[in-house]
């Protein structure tokens, strides 16, 4: 096994009552590794990630995280997503919470983090962003895309072993989606290890180490982002890719 | 029919009908002066046209005894309607106290998913279950006299108040449950993914997230539960506690005049439609500021 492979989803099952929403997806992701996921809505890939971070249970296949697989009983499930960051399409800030406790609640309240050095970083992470000086604010005051930054940042907090977005920029305006995406660019420039489903092709192109094609919970291809998106193999995959052109 | 928009060019008629046409201004000021004097004048008509008008006004409505009745007679054994309303507040607020602190108890056992818990899962709702469908009247006859009769020492040489507000926390500790029950489901499911995604345990997401969230919302059923509660603290009077209500009786079977249920009746009044106005007042305030975020 190779020790790079940060997360392995092997044969992965998903039903929701009669409706089988993966059919059996296997895909690595490694280290310092930007892989995207494409497809059209429905197809799966919202259900893949949710499934990888344990916030959904599966029906078959197995899954594992640094070569430890997640289905063992014995395993915690908090402890497993301490280690995976995740970003909704909605944001999903605390709205009862500023910017700063956004950022501070799983460092502080998951990992017994010590508060004052946990806000150090956070206002450091913050000051990347550029939004040091919304720090007090509450998320409602902040632009779609500042929101969706701060969502990134929250779980950038945590350390993670690797980020899953979930089609971060399709809740934003057209104005909005180039600094989300330019943040993510950076973070693909750090190394940062990161699963993405997206409808951004231009970005998948740009950014993605590998590029894999869903189809109604089937992993219909996959491959560097030339070959996807010039030599795509399969009729499903061209048909897509003409449409979303 | 040609797929597009109308094509003629006839400016169409908007002006509505000249009964439907709405008063504005000076002319809606004028509109509901005139309709509220006549409702108003109608219904004082009729209440001094009915024929038993002086007995009803002589019987409810004597200042003399409005006022005896408010402040007592303690020399002729007279209870004051006034001094028994002291109860009937202190109830109420302590009742809410505990009521506030039970209900969320119940309400996050019931939302709990710790195999541990189960039991005690069953429990709350069974208990939600019976206490929202029996009246509250049983449960005061039943715990203010069930409890004595069990000889129990302690649990059974307590004052009908103790019953009363033991009664009405009970009752009323299953209405608020649920209230806060409703709360926390109205709690987004993006917000829960995103924290138990932090590795949150559900302990702390619960207090940390969900909850400050869920209470909000409720802020205003809370409200009303605590309006009724106020308001059925008078039911414990059938214990014998003499609060307003008991005193306006006692009142009543010594003088012969039940002015004095009047004056308990404004005293209850005079909290309850501060706070339902007040619950408006930040049920509109809630509306706008959802309004507001929405556009």
């Amino acid at each position: 096994m190779n020790d790079n492979v940060v997360l392995d989803l092997d044969r992965v099952v998903k039903r929701f009552g009669d409706n089988e929403v993966l059919s059996g997806v296997s895909l690595q992701l490694h280290r310092h590794e930007v892989v995207c996921l494409i497809g059209a809505s429905g197809s799966g890939k919202s259900t893949l990630l949710r499934c990888a971070n344990l916030l959904e249970r599966i029906d078959g296949g197995s899954i594992s995280l640094f070569g430890q697989s997640l289905l063992d009983e014995r395993i915690d499930p908090d402890l497993v997503r301490r280690h995976i960051g995740m970003v909704f399409q909605s944001f999903n800030l605390f709205p009862h919470l500023s910017v700063l406790e956004n950022i501070l609640l799983g460092p502080v309240r998951a990992l017994k983090r010590d508060r004052a050095e946990a806000r150090e970083e956070a206002l450091a992470l913050l000051e990347r962003i550029g939004l040091r000086d919304r720090a007090d604010e509450y998320p409602d005051r902040l632009s779609g895309g500042q929101q969706q930054r701060v969502a990134i940042v929250r779980s950038l907090a945590m350390r993670p072993a690797l980020l899953l977005l979930d089609e971060v920029t399709s809740a934003l305006d057209p104005t909005l989606v180039g600094e989300v995406l330019d943040l993510l660019r950076d973070l693909a420039a750090n190394g940062t290890t990161m699963l993405i489903a997206t409808h951004e092709m231009n970005f998948a192109r740009d950014v993605a180490r590998q590029v894999a094609y869903l189809d109604h919970g089937v992993l219909v291809e996959q491959g560097t982002p030339e070959q996807i998106f010039s030599h795509p193999e399969h009729e499903s995959t061209r048909t897509f890719l003409e449409r979303v052109r | 029919m040609s797929l597009g928009t109308d094509e003629s060019s006839s400016t169409p008629n908007l002006f509505a009908p000249r009964h439907r046409r709405i008063f504005v201004g000076r002319r809606g000021l004028v509109a509901s002066t005139v309709s509220s004097a006549v409702l108003i004048g109608v219904l004082v008509a009729i209440f001094f046209w009915a024929p038993g008008s002086a007995t009803v006004r002589y019987y409810y409505f004597n200042g003399h005894n409005m006022w005896q009745s408010f402040v007592g007679h303690p020399q002729t054994g007279l209870l004051s309607v006034g001094r028994g309303f002291l109860t009937n507040i202190w109830m109420c607020l302590l009742c809410e106290v505990l009521i506030l602190f039970f209900g969320l108890a119940v309400a996050w056992i019931r939302v709990s998913r710790s195999p541990v818990l189960t039991p005690f899962r069953v429990l709350a709702t069974a208990y939600t279950d019976v206490f929202r469908g029996v009246p509250l009247l049983l449960v005061v006859f039943l715990v203010g006299f069930g409890l004595p009769a069990l000889g129990l020492g302690f649990i059974s040489s307590q004052s009908p108040d103790v019953y009363g507000c033991v009664a009405l926390t009970i009752t009323y500790t299953a209405y608020v449950a649920e209230v806060f029950r409703a709360g926390i489901y109205s709690v987004p499911n993006g917000q829960i993914l995103a924290a138990r995604s932090l590795g949150l345990t559900h302990g702390t997401i619960m207090r940390r997230v969900t909850l400050p969230q869920a209470v909000r919302p409720v802020m205003p059923p809370l409200l009303n539960d605590f309006i009724t509660l106020q308001k059925d603290t008078a039911l414990v009077s059938v214990l014998g506690a003499i609060e307003a209500a008991r005193a306006a009786q006692i009142y009543e079977s010594t003088v012969f005049n039940g002015s004095g249920l009047v004056v308990a009746s404004l005293l209850f009044l005079a909290i309850t439609v501060p706070l339902t106005r007040f619950t408006d007042r930040l049920l509109d305030r809630d509306r706008k500021r959802r309004l507001a975020s929405l556009s």
